[in-house]
């Protein structure tokens, strides 16, 4: 259960949005820069804040099945750069009032802190590694807070009627798990749609896809994504729920006030 | 005050509508319930000369947790039912029944019955002087019956410059230490190990008002890095001291100290300090209480590989009056080193889809010669039922060290619970 602060990468593809309008025609002519920059923006920055409740289904090879509820809240410093997450647990009961919350920092390591309700004990995590399961799900904590896009160089193989297809390539190949990846970013709203992860040996092992997309308050949504383990065959299902943006969310919700007393106004 | 709280709970949660998420077989109830039941069974891997039994550890648990929350408050309360075969009693333990509100926007109460933990130290406590259940810790129980609970008044006061917890016990609690009934011990007035036939007895303060306990800590986070002040008045909390008639003794205890913790390289660092003062025994020369000593921790914790914790601590028991503690010593006592110097390194491997963890806590006290290992596989066979094997292996050159003395009760055990 340390590892719950991966759930957070299910925010990377999940319910943060994807900035309005900007026509196909126009977006020919932008560079792989500009399509890396819009991107990270629709998936990880739209509006100022917002909250979403995530239900996620975690299917093992074997067709078992577990459950992880919890309330996200997030808000940003400033577009494209850093980032305060709060994740309240409710399911499984183990877990119940169980906290999770980062400091994300671009380009450091980001601060992370987990509250465990039956000691009243606020832990420090440490977690260089990004690249690890979030609660034992499917989603890796990089795929919710995102990927820096420094990481990596991109490229644009492909320009097809509705997406641009990228393949990234890491800098420090040491420090993932993969040899590059191809995204598929659709070109009216910038989201990723799908991601398909590449091992040493150039065989594909993982695939991200965005299920539904839904406009809320003008943004466009990923309202259910799925990630799947294609070497299991296990996969995990979250649905996005509940989602708004710019709530006005104040800072001071992401302190250890908040994670030993709950902001029940702000997780409803 | 225990019995205002808890009616004010149970008045809240019968009466008041409900807002509770509907959920299977709890819909319609006006708050929310969850908990668990559990079965523990342990047994010591050698025999015990001091103990009539092998099993020190064979109980089947309920834990009841209702909460609820109104515009105004949010009420809690969680009771444990259990029946405990190694003791061959029925009983219950009242975990939390409190409630918190905000009467200002600067300001949280608590108040009622509670856990409470702060402090930066990993299963190591400095500047956290609140109740401890080392017995639970060394017969198996899961982990966090290491902290019992106490009854308190939590004021939280949050400013713009730092913010301020301030913890008033009414009535001083003490830890719920090893005495003898279910592990032995060594017991320094009798100059040997003593069990179940010679229970520890003891003299608490029990006066309410007069005998209450103040916790204080101001901290602030500047920029991730986690700083912190403490202040403590009350009394030892365990055995500090013994009378002449061999009765164990609480005498007075202040406590001042600090941390910091952070990010430090690819992992987390801490550093704690903290000066136990003997109130009544400033001197150092009374033979009957322990002295002042100042406590000092430092750690680091990174995630080595994916899934794979390691977490390393020192930390040092300094006696400040060493020398008067020496000469004062009554004929045949044995003398204490000045220092205690304690390792502890943890690591944690999550497998199987972070399912199952496998763990080693390592204290190894290399002064006095002792460790104490503490193994813990467990598995979560699903989102309700989980299952776990450990063991409390403690060994020592010497009869009278802290972990030496419970050599005895090196025990293995297995938990199983469903939580709903």
């Amino acid at each position: 259960m340390r590892k719950i602060f991966l759930v957070m990468g299910c925010m990377a593809l999940g319910w943060i949005s994807g900035p309005t309008v900007e026509s196909p025609a126009q977006g020919k002519s932008l560079s792989v820069q500009d399509i890396v920059d819009r991107s990270n923006l629709a998936a990880y920055y739209e509006g100022k804040d917002g909250r979403a409740h995530v239900n996620m289904t975690i299917t093992d090879s074997q067709e078992r099945t577990r459950e992880r509820r919890f309330t996200i809240l997030r808000r940003d410093n400033k577009d494209g750069g850093d980032q305060k997450f709060y994740v309240h647990f409710s399911r499984p009961s183990d877990v119940r009032n169980m906290v999770f919350m980062v400091w994300k920092h671009i380009g450091q390591n980001d601060d992370r802190w987990l509250y465990l309700p039956a000691l009243d004990l606020v832990k420090r995590i440490a977690a260089s590694d990004k690249r690890t399961s979030f609660v034992g799900s499917h989603f890796f904590y990089e795929d919710v807070s995102g990927r820096n896009p420094a990481d990596d160089t991109h490229e644009l193989i492909e320009t097809t009627g509705q997406y641009y297809v990228l393949k990234n390539t890491p800098k420090n190949s040491d420090e993932v798990e993969f040899s590059h990846y191809l995204l598929w970013i659709d070109k009216t709203h910038f989201l990723p749609m799908k991601a398909e992860y590449y091992d040493k040996n150039a065989k594909q092992y993982r695939l991200v896809e965005a299920l539904k997309v839904e406009t809320i308050q003008s943004h466009p949504t990923v309202t259910k994504a799925k990630v799947t383990d294609l070497n299991s065959g296990g996969h995990t299902v979250s649905v996005f729920s509940k989602i708004e943006y710019d709530l006005g969310i104040q800072e001071s919700i992401f302190t250890e006030r908040y994670l030993r007393r709950a902001p029940r106004k702000w997780l409803k | 005050m225990k019995r205002i709280v808890l009616i004010g709970c149970l008045a809240a949660l019968l009466w008041s509508p409900s807002e509770s998420r509907a959920e299977d077989w709890r819909d319609g109830l006006p708050f929310n319930l969850h908990g668990f039941v559990e079965g523990g069974f342990g047994v010591r891997t050698q025999n015990d000369p001091n103990q009539h039994h092998d099993i020190n550890y064979a109980e089947l648990r309920l834990q009841l947790e209702a909460s609820k929350t109104l515009e105004s408050a949010e009420f809690k309360l969680r009771l444990d039912l259990f029946r405990d075969e190694a003791l061959h009693e029925f009983n219950a333990d009242l975990r939390e029944a409190h409630v918190l509100f905000t009467p200002g926007d600067f300001v949280d109460l608590k108040i009622g019955r509670q856990v409470l933990t702060w402090g930066t130290g990993d299963l190591v406590f400095l500047n956290d002087l609140f109740p401890k259940d080392f017995q639970s810790f060394f017969i198996g129980r899961e982990e966090s019956y290491l902290k019992a609970p106490s009854n308190s008044v939590k004021s939280s006061f949050y400013f713009d410059f730092f913010n301020l917890d301030l913890v008033w016990n009414p009535l001083f609690n003490s830890d719920r230490f090893v005495n003898g009934e279910r592990l032995s011990f060594f017991n320094p007035f009798l100059n040997r190990k003593v069990g179940e036939r010679e229970e520890l007895s003891s003299r608490e303060p029990e006066t309410w008002l007069k005998d209450s306990e103040i916790h204080l800590r101001a901290f602030k986070n500047v920029n991730g890095y986690e700083l912190a002040v403490y202040g403590y008045y009350g009394f030892f909390k365990n055995p500090g001291g013994f009378n002449l008639a061999g009765e164990a003794t609480f005498p007075r205890l202040a406590v001042y100290g600090a941390s910091v913790r952070g990010n430090v390289l690819k992992g987390i660092g801490n550093i704690e300090v903290a000066y136990y003062d003997s109130l009544k025994n400033q001197s150092g020369t009374n033979p009957l209480i322990s002295n002042s000593q100042f406590r000092f921790l430092a750690g680091y914790t990174q995630e080595l590989l994916t899934d794979l914790n390691i977490g390393f601590q020192y930390y040092l028991e300094h006696r400040v009056h060493h020398d008067r503690f020496i000469a004062n010593l009554p004929p045949g006592a044995l003398a204490q080193d000045e220092n205690r110097h304690t390792l502890t390194v943890r690591l944690t491997q999550l497998l199987l889809q972070q399912n199952l963890s496998l763990s080693l806590f390592t204290f190894y006290a290399p002064s006095d010669g002792d460790a104490y290992l503490r193994p813990i596989v467990s598995y979560k066979v699903s989102d309700s039922w989980s299952a776990t094997l450990g063991a409390n292996i403690f060994t020592g050159d010497s009869q009278n060290t802290f972990f030496g003395q419970l050599e005895d009760n090196s025990n293995v055990y297995t938990r199983v619970r469903y939580s709903y």
